[in-house]
């Protein structure tokens, strides 16, 4: 489908803007996610097929967790689709993250298409055992 | 760019995709065999005149794991994908779980011109690339006019 202005969504935690941009078409993909917390901190695995580390960006700060892809895949000369589940190049998605995470101490890897962050939590808020002194 | 044009937008296919999500999140009496567009791994197949082009999207698998099989001209890709997520019993809590987990299988029909000896694979970054050569005789020729 060809189109000349294309509404373009990006997923934002909790709202969803919607924005349009006109000329070029921009579609994205959401990437599927698991995320788990424990008392370190969160996981969060993202499927991001397609996608080699130097197309791969990663951003955390105080509020947001940003994950951005393109997919690049080798293709013959000439080829033309017959069938497509994937039909955008774009993964983007993004979380809004709370204050006892330390994002500054994010921790990201990338393996067959899959990508882990994890983001542990400041140390004040891990749970600490407390030692019983008997007086 | 390239990729962008030889993949449009299928407005029909995206219908198709988010009735299978609703289906498979509801649970809402799927087909007994699944249902035929969709599933994991998501896949694209195209064509060139000398060869079929599979891809498969299945990050996150050992490629050693995945069992590829021509037979009859029938593709068939397996394999099996586990879990990342702690164990129940395991102090930790799901927040969110969208990605497969699981036995997958996924099969294409290939076209009668297929040649069973001419399949190479290829894995990288999670997409599985099969690549089937077409048999020389079905190629368009140009004929030589006398």
């Amino acid at each position: 489908m060809e189109t000349t202005s294309e509404v373009a969504r990006t997923q934002d935690a909790g709202t969803s803007a919607v924005q349009v941009k006109t000329g070029e078409e921009v579609r994205t993909l959401m990437p599927l996610v698991d995320i788990f917390e424990d008392s370190e901190g969160i996981t969060v695995e993202a499927d991001l097929p397609g996608v080699a580390k130097d197309r791969l960006n990663v951003q955390a700060d105080r509020h947001r967790l940003i994950i951005e892809g393109d997919v690049v895949i080798d293709m013959p000369e000439g080829m033309e689709a017959q069938y497509a589940d994937v039909q955008a190049t774009r993964y983007a998605r993004s979380f809004a993250l709370s204050g006892e995470l330390d994002a500054e101490r994010t921790e990201a890897s990338l393996k067959d298409g899959v990508l882990t962050v994890h983001i542990p939590k400041r140390s004040e808020f891990c749970p600490r055992k407390i030692e019983v002194r008997v007086s | 760019m390239f990729y962008r044009s030889v993949f449009p937008r299928d407005l029909l296919s995206e219908l198709d995709r988010l009735q299978r999500e609703m289906q498979q999140s509801y649970e809402f009496s799927p087909s007994i065999r699944g249902l035929a567009r969709g599933g994991f791994p998501a896949m694209n197949v195209g064509n060139t005149p000398h060869s079929v082009e599979i891809y498969a999207f299945a990050p996150g698998i050992d490629p050693a794991t995945i069992a590829v099989q021509l037979e009859k001209g029938v593709l068939t890709i397996a394999g099996e994908r586990a879990s990342v997520l702690p164990p129940r019993e395991a102090n930790a809590t799901v927040h969110i779980e969208e990605r497969f987990s699981g036995r997958f299988r996924r099969v294409v029909t290939l076209p009668d011109d297929a040649d069973p000896n001419a399949v190479s694979a290829k894995y990288r970054d999670g997409v599985l690339h099969v690549s089937v050569q077409r048999r020389q005789a079905a190629q368009p020729r140009r004929i030589s006019i006398e």
